[in-house]
């Protein structure tokens, strides 16, 4: 089955991503596990330009581009629409970045949501607004350089939880996964696939350009990510039932740090607060999982 | 069969014959009426459609691009404040080829809070490639939103159909509503000519460099330029059935004025009382109605006012810093003429106050004693106003 499904290809090798995009990672191993009967919603991201300009397309799905605002809206109406033609197969999949789902697209993200809208909204988290050029959006975590938090200013903020958000809505399905934990990420996809009503996935996903690592860097800073705390693999049922997925041992923040252009003025005291702010959210999320009383 | 109709409804009763399959609905003052008929007609199986309860106008415009772009017909409506927040999806509506239909009641824009008519709210949105019908009376509006359905999917490009706030919508008059056969015979069902499709699949509005998108704003002028001829066989093919007419524009008794009045909308109806008593006083007078702002029946009103000397248009918005948006679009349309009408400007009714037969007769008298309009825009009925430093 695994083979079969990492045998079946939907990005063509045209597409314009970056070299180590994780985007374009992510990408791949969703199709593969959403197979054909997929009608993407693309808001406005990176991904609107990797895919290529008219006439071309990367992707061999059908796809339609929509306001970068309206990921939740757009796939509300195809779903409504399929259901009418009575075609209750296709896979609808929403394929935004984090800016279209933490900030622009967040409401109508929300709204399609609480109605249970029965599709599959997939958030690739680079952290920033790459697309437009690294300026900082609600997902760019503590301490990080962008090009509108630049010198002194670097972000002195937290990053969004987007996922406890979606918990909040009780939702059948929320995930996150990693382009490092191809396995997990497959996993958690097709089983967003058998699940009828709302899903998120929530995809770490590196980006060079923006993070100022070389390229060939990126699938290990997202391990990274994975075993420092910084980003825990979990999955939420109903909005109640937790699982986490992998429990890492504990690697330290500031390896993860220390290999990244966008973290390079971080003291030492800045790196011992953020190891702090990581171990508070991995003891809270043992605690939602029932790991900690 | 001939029912007494609210505006709204009428709308919603053309809205159920079409066969609609996805209607999306965000509530506002005064389009309501409409969508929560339709929602009760779906609940209630009248309606095989899918009504999607969404979280705002823009999210509401959003879905019926999607689902019109998966292949099935749908519809909304707004007014004012909606509108507006819709206005990024109009234009992608229409760039994205989408035949969606709208019913839009006109409604003022904040602040202050106002839910009374004015037509600044569908002006505004002139330049997003949508059809535009400006409706008189509740047949009007019944006949104009079936006749839109078929206008849309031939041309490829959103409708809008306008009424006034409250003197239309919430309205009740006789409407003559067809029956489903005499409506599936008119309006045949929607065939997609493209659609997303896993058996076929495509990219709809991709990155589209220079080299190509003036081409594809080109298709759509083309488009909208053919909407006129369209629109016209469209009518005729309705005629024919249901023996009903109005015209991009509708001339009452121009062939031998010398002053025509210019009306929109339920302004019109009230027109028609003060030309029967101009017309027993012995006046010279007539009345243009505008049914179409997009495509602009430009040939049509140059045709019905080429012996006119005077024309007074009546608007019921503004543009500030310039004029009533209609009148700036008849001058446009006359000034090529080598002989025209001179185009007297009057603003009225905004914000929904009342445009009365008395005021409707002295901007006749005051166009009738000008040889030439005091300004581009005059505003009737306007309480004393001071400048404030």
């Amino acid at each position: 089955m695994l083979t079969e499904i990492m045998d079946r290809e939907f990005v063509y090798s045209g597409h314009v991503g970056c070299p180590g995009c994780g985007a374009t990672i992510a990408m791949r191993f969703v199709l593969k596990a959403l197979g054909e009967k997929t009608i993407m919603v693309l808001p406005a991201c990176c991904w609107s330009v990797i895919t290529g300009p008219y006439p071309l397309s990367a992707l061999k799905i059908p796809v339609i581009h929509a306001a970068f605002e309206t990921g939740g809206a757009t796939a509300s109406g195809v779903r409504a629409a399929l259901d009418m033609m009575g075609d209750t197969e296709t896979t609808v999949l929403t394929w935004a970045g984090d800016g279209g789902t933490f900030d622009i697209g967040f409401q109508a993200l929300s709204g399609a949501v609480e109605r249970n809208e029965n599709f599959l909204y997939v958030c690739y988290d680079n952290e920033a607004y790459m697309n437009t050029g690294i300026q900082r959006s609600s997902s760019t975590p503590y301490g990080a350089w962008t090009t509108t938090t630049t010198g002194q200013d670097w972000k002195r903020l937290r990053k969004k939880n987007i996922v406890e958000v979606l918990v909040a809505h009780r939702i059948p399905y929320v995930a996150t996964a990693s382009i490092a934990f191809p396995d997990d990420l497959l996993r958690k996809t097709q089983k967003a696939r058998e699940t009828k009503g709302s899903k998120f996935i929530h995809i770490y996903a590196s980006c060079p350009t923006g993070w100022r690592i070389p390229s060939e860097m990126s699938v290990k800073i997202a391990r990274m990510a994975v075993q420092t705390n910084i980003f825990p693999l979990y999955e939420v049922e109903d909005g109640r039932k937790y699982t986490i997925n992998y429990k890492p041992k504990e690697y330290l923040v500031r390896e993860y740090f220390k290999l990244q252009g966008r973290f390079k003025h971080l003291t030492d005291q800045d790196l011992d607060q953020i190891q702090q702010m990581v171990n508070e959210d991995w003891e809270l999320l043992l605690h939602k999982a029932g790991d900690r009383s | 069969m001939k029912r007494v109709l609210e505006g709204s409804h009428a709308v919603a009763e053309a809205v159920r014959l079409a066969k609609v399959q996805v209607i999306s609905a965000y509530p506002i003052t005064p389009q309501t009426h409409i969508v929560e008929i339709l929602s009760e007609y779906c609940t209630k199986g009248m309606m095989k459609a899918k009504f999607l309860r969404v979280e705002s106008e823009h999210s509401c415009m959003a879905a019926l691009i999607g689902a019109q772009s998966t292949g099935v017909r749908t519809f909304t409506a707004t007014s004012g404040q909606g509108l507006a927040l819709m206005h990024e999806l109009l234009h992608w509506a229409a760039g994205a080829r989408l035949p969606i239909v709208m019913a839009e009641v006109n409604r003022a824009l904040a602040p202050g809070w106002n839910i009374w008519v004015d037509q600044t709210d569908s002006l505004a949105q002139r330049d997003t490639g949508w059809i535009q019908m400006y409706c008189e009376d509740g047949q009007e509006v019944l006949d104009s939103t079936l006749q839109a359905f078929r206008l849309a999917e031939v041309v490829n490009l959103p409708v809008m159909i306008v009424l006034d706030a409250f003197y239309l919508s919430h309205t009740y008059e006789p409407v003559e509503v067809p029956s489903q056969e005499e409506v599936d015979q008119f309006l045949p069902p929607f065939e997609p000519k493209f659609r997303l499709d896993t058996a076929h699949p495509c990219g709809f509005g991709p990155l589209v460099a220079p080299g190509d998108y003036m081409e594809m704003r080109y298709h759509i002028a083309m488009a909208m330029e053919e909407a006129l001829d369209r629109f016209d066989e469209i009518e005729a093919a309705f005629a024919a059935q249901f023996n009903r007419r109005y015209g991009p524009v509708e001339a009452i008794d121009c062939e031998d004025a010398d002053i025509v009045f210019i009306t929109t909308g339920t302004v019109t109806s009230t027109c028609r009382l003060v030309l029967q008593d101009l017309r027993a006083k012995g006046e010279k007078v007539g009345i243009l109605k505008l049914k179409l702002l997009r495509p602009f029946p430009t040939e049509q009103i140059r045709e019905k006012l080429r012996s006119v000397k005077k024309v007074a248009v009546v608007d019921r918005n503004f543009s500030f810093g310039a004029s009533g948006i209609f009148a700036q679009e008849v001058r446009a349309a006359l000034c090529n003429m080598p002989v025209h009408p001179t185009v007297f400007g009057f603003v009225a009714g905004i914000g929904g106050r009342d445009v009365t037969p008395e005021l409707l007769e002295m901007i006749y008298w005051q166009t009738k004693t000008s040889d030439v309009p005091q300004k581009e825009s005059v505003w009737m009925g306007l309480r004393e106003v001071k400048n404030v430093d």
